[in-house]
């Protein structure tokens, strides 16, 4: 049983993360129909510039503060001058230019901070918590409540706010949405403001239990596409969903089967899931208008 | 102004065809790398080539080789095995070098080695793994301590504390896979039994559920880690959060003080790690062959760079110094003679340890140049 649950709070960790990121796709993803593949660097920025800032001497809450500043500040300029110019150009090939965005932000955190590793102190401290035996790290719980309470603020924007509702109407047909008066341009904007935000405080969570580095974005993206994929790409509550069923996949599988496989066990069942539901767990079909 | 302008142009081209002329006459020696300098194996490739340039400019301050300047020609393969290759044709045919010093990992290094053999060019390489340096080929010399030995001096360790009964943690890297591999051929000759065997990805961010097996296992008396990168900083975190008390070995990969930070000081306390003396430069005992050698290295690199030392820079130190110290005794830069002579090389005092090479030896180290470091306090200790 103690085993079962250290299985489970691995899980419940790994997951957090792979939510948290997954949750940074899916505002950009409804919006515009981009998968931004630069969104993994936007968790690398809230780590590192954290980090940068906190090595410098900034208390560690404004260095935080500063951070999510800063990767606000890189979506917005990569909206600006990526993704704005060639607004006319196919999804597909926004996607392509999300990936070099991703290569070039990957490339300068390199050379101007530098290629080592790096942590941040876990919030609540080291001391890791024992329930029925097994441990868990507080930091761990931190995250899991931190992708709770994002979704919930992002689910309380789209419902209640107008720009939201542009958001959702902009997702929903972008040239009705054009029609009716809404800047769908600056909704886009908007979109990569927030999900920059969202995937730097996710950043700076998850830094004290993954680490951090120029090139962490990469595989953290990879793995938080896969559970937005899984729960269904676009709804916020699936990511959430795709992030923790991955991690506990990931998890059970290392410690029932073998950890020499468990990427494989966990991508295999994702494909059987997507094989039955290409959807998504939680995603909407899409009905091809004529 | 503008007939200034053109006064200026000329006389920078006189300039220009006068240093081509001078430098046509001279005939340097040239020295080629190819070095992982960007991509993930940064940190092997990035103090290389810092120590390279910064030992090389000191060289021709003093003089250079035999009165000849040494002329470097740097590739940056970008830690790629095909692009390595590339560049080191390009070394070979175009840029006609003398020597090779190249290689930072063994992917990168495999096709030079090959390609060294082909050319007849005595190349001195940075790869870890044992294959860069065993079977023996005629032209090809190593510098770094292979990962065999690291398994050795754990088992040493290991016998010595009669702890005969362990698991395995490894990297499913290169790095880590081959360090398991090596430690699996020598566990008869030290009579080390290994009870179970788990392995994690290099960038997982919790092995919880790999050490909550190790745990339940029974009769463990000690667990291994053969890896490198943040992954074993993570699994001595989760070692310490799953309140496993058996000792935790690590492999030489994780030989910086990073690693104690990234680990934090009070999950890594007690951790064992097998290492090169300048990892404990200013804690090596005064009689200590290697202790100037290593001081002075450290020095040298943390006064020029700015940046902590690690291993890494360190094995090009020797590579460069066993390189030049070969052209210095034969007064030559002919290929062959300078092969033969690297190959005499005796009593070479390097970062690595002391350095006997024979025809049968090309790499020259034995296990008193790894010392065996317990992590206390935050710190490295030496253990006696």
């Amino acid at each position: 049983m103690t085993e079962f649950l250290q299985f489970l709070f691995s899980g419940l960790t790994v997951g957090a993360i792979y939510a948290l990121v997954a949750v940074g796709f899916t505002l950009i993803y409804s919006s515009s129909d981009v998968i931004n593949f630069a969104q993994g660097e936007f968790v690398m920025i809230g780590g590192m510039a954290t980090y940068v800032l906190a090595a410098a001497g900034v208390p560690l809450p404004i260095a935080s503060l500063l951070a999510v500043v800063i990767a606000v500040a890189v979506g917005l300029l990569l909206h600006r001058l990526a993704i704005e110019p060639a607004r006319d150009a196919s999804a597909v090939t926004l996607i392509i230019i999300t990936i070099g965005a991703s290569i070039l932000l990957r490339g300068v955190a390199g050379v101007a901070i530098d290629k080592n590793f790096h942590s941040l102190p876990p919030f609540l401290g080291a001391e890791p918590w024992l329930v029925g035996g097994a441990a868990i790290l507080p930091q761990s719980v931190i995250v899991l409540f931190g992708a709770g309470i994002i979704v919930l603020l992002l689910w309380l924007f789209m419902s209640r706010t107008l720009y939201g509702k542009a958001t959702l109407a902009t997702a929903a047909n972008r040239m009705a949405a054009r029609l009716v008066g809404i800047d769908t341009s600056r909704v886009v904007m908007l979109s990569f403001a927030i999900s920059a935000a969202i995937g730097a405080v996710g950043g700076i969570l998850v830094t004290p239990i993954v680490l951090t580095s120029y090139d962490v974005g990469t595989l953290l993206a990879l793995k938080g596409f896969a559970a937005a994929m899984l729960g269904g790409i676009g709804n916020p509550v699936g990511a959430i969903a795709g992030g923790l069923l991955l991690g506990l996949l990931e998890a059970f599988g290392a410690g029932y089967v073998s950890s020499s496989y468990k990427d494989a066990i966990a991508f295999m069942l994702i494909l059987a899931v997507l094989f039955a539901l290409p959807q998504g767990l939680f995603g909407r079909s899409t009905i091809e208008r004529v | 102004m503008a007939s200034t302008a053109v006064g200026r142009g000329v006389a920078v081209l006189f300039g220009i065809a006068a240093l081509m002329a001078a430098g046509e006459v001279l005939a340097d020696v040239k020295i080629g790398a190819v070095l992982s300098v960007t991509g993930p194996a940064s940190f092997l490739g990035d103090p290389e080539k810092k120590t390279l340039e910064m030992y090389a400019a000191d060289m021709n301050a003093k003089g250079g080789v035999s009165g000849q300047p040494i002329k470097l020609v740097i590739y940056d393969d970008g830690s790629d095995p095909n692009q390595a290759r590339t560049f080191a044709i390009r070394l070979v045919e175009e840029d006609r070098v003398d020597a090779l010093l190249a290689g930072s990992t063994t992917a990168t290094t495999m096709p030079i080695i090959a390609l060294a053999e082909e050319n007849q060019i005595p190349l001195i390489n940075f790869a870890g793994a044992v294959q860069a340096v065993f079977p023996v080929k005629k032209w090809n010399f190593k510098t770094p301590h292979t990962d065999l030995m690291a398994c050795e001096k754990i088992f040493e360790d290991l016998k010595k504390r009669s702890l005969t009964k362990v698991a395995l943690i490894s990297g499913a890297d290169a790095f880590g896979k081959s360090m398991r591999d090596q430690c699996m051929t020598i566990t008869a000759k030290y009579g080390i039994e290994v009870l179970h065997e788990e392995t994690y990805q290099p960038r997982d961010s919790d092995m919880t559920a790999q050490l909550t097996n190790i745990k339940g296992k029974a009769g463990v008396q000690a667990v291994i880690n053969p890896g490198f990168g943040q992954g074993p900083a993570i699994v001595t975190r989760n070692y310490r959060q799953l309140g496993i008390t058996v000792p935790l070995y690590h492999g030489h990969g994780i030989g910086t003080k990073q690693f104690i930070e990234l680990a934090t000081p009070a999950a890594a306390e007690g951790v064992r790690l097998p290492a090169a003396a300048l990892l404990v430069a200013d804690k090596l005992p005064p009689d200590d062959p290697q202790r100037q050698v290593v001081v002075e290295y450290t020095q040298t690199y943390e006064r020029k760079t700015g940046q902590p030392v690690s291993t890494f820079g360190g094995h090009m130190y020797d590579g460069f110094m066993i390189l030049i110290e070969a052209m210095q005794r034969v007064k030559s830069f002919d290929k062959a003679k300078v092969r033969d002579e690297i190959e005499k090389t005796r009593g070479f005092i390097g970062t690595g340890g002391v350095v006997n090479m024979s025809p049968t030896d090309h790499l020259g180290l034995d296990l008193t140049a790894f010392r065996m470091l317990e992590i206390k306090n935050g710190d490295w200790t030496l253990v006696q």
